[in-house]
């Protein structure tokens, strides 16, 4: 096992609204070693993208009334430190890559611009050290003629380009744990497999560990190395990707993968999951996905599922998982 | 099979203008000369990334657009030297169906009106005639009947997809274009709204032309694919043709860079270098031999030609 980067413990990140408290994360635990990747899978609003943000604390202030559990990045919690220790811990040990290259770049001011900035601020670099140093970040993501680019505004790149221009600044420091959330989602195909190709070899270089969100199975195959399936604010089932891909434990991780079309399968009608995900303002009192699970039981509507181990480091909150003797094993990481 | 619509050496020119009045100082050839055919009854399956040319294919196809050249014929006539009668019952024919259910639906109409709308304008019906359709329209999409007094806002992102293909289908149309129809939508949601449009072709015999980036969306939705690249398209066949056995280098490194989730499947990934020529200046010759592993001399002279190989059309001068 390489040595532990993160370590999430029962995070929570509890939102109070106007229709009232939406528990975006509610107790998630994973943790994650130097150069390994864990894909974070699930739909719109099952609380991936809020759990990558509770990591960094960027969830909305006003709002978040109560972020509980541990975030322990080489052993410091984050949720202990202050917002001017955050600020030093952000994009220096822990760098993000969003969805939209255009909503992390400004557009006014220059590649060169922006990138001087973390350059500067990481390296303590000044003048022409630190064009040449940004200009050789810019030559590690693969943009041809770096040092022209470097004048260039983002709208005058590609999308693939800028999202190569974001990879750059996320390794200016370089990081212990990189956040991508949906990267490749914005970017065409051919366009994708290239970027994946480049976040696998910066990771070999860097050894950062990466939480990668996509909803994309093929990209999780492809690049992680455990997966972690979300539903309604909770995992609800994790494991390593090739045991979780082919033998899946929780229903609804099973319904997925047969819900997705796949090459050679016109024949087959697609099993669709039926009805819709639960409102977190108002979620059921016993396991979120009972109301749409084909082999929901009267015990799955009264009771929440602990989580329940499957084999050493594949689990999954579900009652079927359940051993017949009664007692449940908590296989959390450990 | 007969042919419900074909295309014919279709092509779709804009100038770009420099300045207010502006000289013309180029011109993106979106299509340039593409055919194809879809079936009754059958599948269309149009690939390719952005800026190749699907969505202007689309809307020419539609009739939301005038091509530079070229034919389009529908039931054997030619739309384009219609007259007003006769193309009216043309755009009745042809419906659409888009990819945002939250941008395609007023969002102050009642559902019931939104897909009455279609009937509003081209049918003469009395109300009770009309409401009647509304409601067998609802049940062909799997919505219950009081559906019909609610707002779009009430419903889902599936939900209001069901509106938008109920809507497309009130004039009762030969020919649907599907653009995206499940790209905003939910995974778990998807294979609701794929199944549902496989039901309605079954039942209804409509013909549909899908367009997508979800490359198994699309294999497994289709009849035949075409696979488009900077306005050409450069492979044309069965789905299974295109989509199992691809030949054309694009259409392989295509397939290959939709990842499988299988891990028995032992496929070669082919990852191009580069990005995808202006439309402004395609590359002379075959428009994809600067990204092309397999290039050749010639290719950067000469334009290979469409041409049948291995139960397909494949435009690529390695065969």
């Amino acid at each position: 096992m390489p040595p532990l980067v993160v370590d999430v413990r029962d995070l929570r990140t509890h939102l109070v609204t106007r229709w009232g408290t939406v528990k975006a994360v509610d107790g998630v635990s994973f943790a994650l070693g130097e150069g390994e990747t864990l894909g974070l899978v699930g739909e719109s609003g099952s609380g991936k993208s809020m759990t990558c943000l509770s990591l960094v604390r960027l969830v909305p202030r006003s709002a978040a009334r109560a972020l509980g559990g541990q975030v322990l990045l080489d052993g410091e919690d984050l949720l202990a430190k202050t917002e001017a220790e955050m600020q030093k811990i952000r994009g220096r040990r822990i760098a993000m890559i969003l969805q939209d290259p255009m909503s992390s770049l400004n557009p006014v001011f220059s590649i060169g611009m922006q990138m001087r900035e973390p350059v500067a601020l990481y390296h303590g670099l000044r003048g022409r050290a630190l064009t040449a140093r940004a200009a050789e970040l810019l030559a590690a993501v693969r943009i041809p003629s770096p040092a022209q680019r470097l004048r260039s505004f983002p709208h005058q790149l590609s999308g693939g380009m800028r999202q190569r221009v974001v990879g750059a600044m996320a390794i200016a420091a370089p990081p212990r744990l990189l956040i991508a959330d949906e990267p490749t989602t914005s970017l065409d195909l051919t366009i994708q497999s290239q970027y994946l190709g480049l976040l696998t070899e910066l990771q070999e270089r860097h050894r950062f560990a990466l939480i990668f969100v996509t909803h994309n199975l093929g990209i999780v195959a492809k690049m992680c190395d455990r997966v972690a399936v979300m539903y309604a604010g909770r995992i609800v089932e994790t494991g390593p990707v090739r045991r979780l891909l082919t033998r899946p434990a929780h229903p609804y991780t099973r319904a997925l993968l047969e819900s997705i079309p796949r090459l050679g399968t016109r024949s087959e009608r697609l099993t669709a999951i039926e009805g819709q995900p639960p409102d977190l303002a108002r979620l059921p009192r016993g396991c979120a996905f009972a109301a749409r699970c084909p082999s929901v039981m009267d015990r799955c509507r009264a009771e929440a599922p602990p989580e329940i181990a499957v084999e050493p480091g594949h689990w999954t909150r579900c009652w079927l998982e359940m051993p017949a003797s009664g007692t449940a094993s908590s296989g959390a990481p450990a | 099979m007969s042919a419900l619509l074909e295309v014919e050496a279709l092509t779709k020119h804009f100038p770009v203008r420099r300045g207010l009045l502006g000289r013309a100082i180029g011109l993106v050839r979106a299509v340039d000369s593409i055919s194809f055919t879809i079936e009754v009854g059958a599948t269309l399956g149009l690939v390719g990334e952005s800026g190749c040319g699907k969505t202007t294919t689309s809307k020419l196809v539609l009739g939301l657009e005038r091509p530079t050249s070229g034919a389009i014929r529908f039931q054997g006539e030619d739309v384009l030297t219609l007259d007003r009668a006769a193309l009216r019952r043309y755009r009745r024919s042809v419906q659409a169906v888009f990819q945002d259910p939250y941008a395609s639906l007023d969002p102050r109409m009642r559902v019931g009106s939104i897909i009455a709308e279609p009937l509003v304008i081209n049918e003469r019906m009395d109300r009770a005639a009309r409401r009647r359709r509304v409601l067998e329209l609802l049940e062909l999409v799997s919505l219950p009947p009081r559906a019909a007094e609610l707002f779009p806002h009430e419903f889902s992102g599936g939900q209001r997809q069901r509106v938008a293909i109920a809507r497309a289908l009130a004039l009762s149309p030969r020919l649907v274009v599907l653009d995206e129809p499940v790209s905003a939508l939910d995974v778990s949601i998807r294979a609701q709204i794929l199944n549902l449009l496989r039901d309605l072709q079954k039942r209804l015999g409509v013909s549909y032309l899908f367009i997508a980036h979800d490359l198994a969306a699309i294999a497994h939705m289709s009849h035949t694919i075409a696979v488009m690249y900077l306005g050409q398209i450069v492979e044309w066949g069965s789905a299974d043709a295109v989509a199992l056995e691809p030949r054309h280098p694009y259409t392989q490194a295509l397939f290959s860079a939709a990842l499988p989730i299988d891990f028995d499947a032992s496929r070669e990934e082919i990852v191009l270098s580069g990005e995808v020529p202006s439309p402004l200046s395609p590359p002379a010759g075959c428009r994809f031999h600067t990204r092309c592993p397999h290039v050749m001399p010639r290719c950067a002279t000469e334009e290979p030609p469409l041409r049948p190989h291995a139960n397909r059309l494949v435009a690529c001068h390695l065969y």
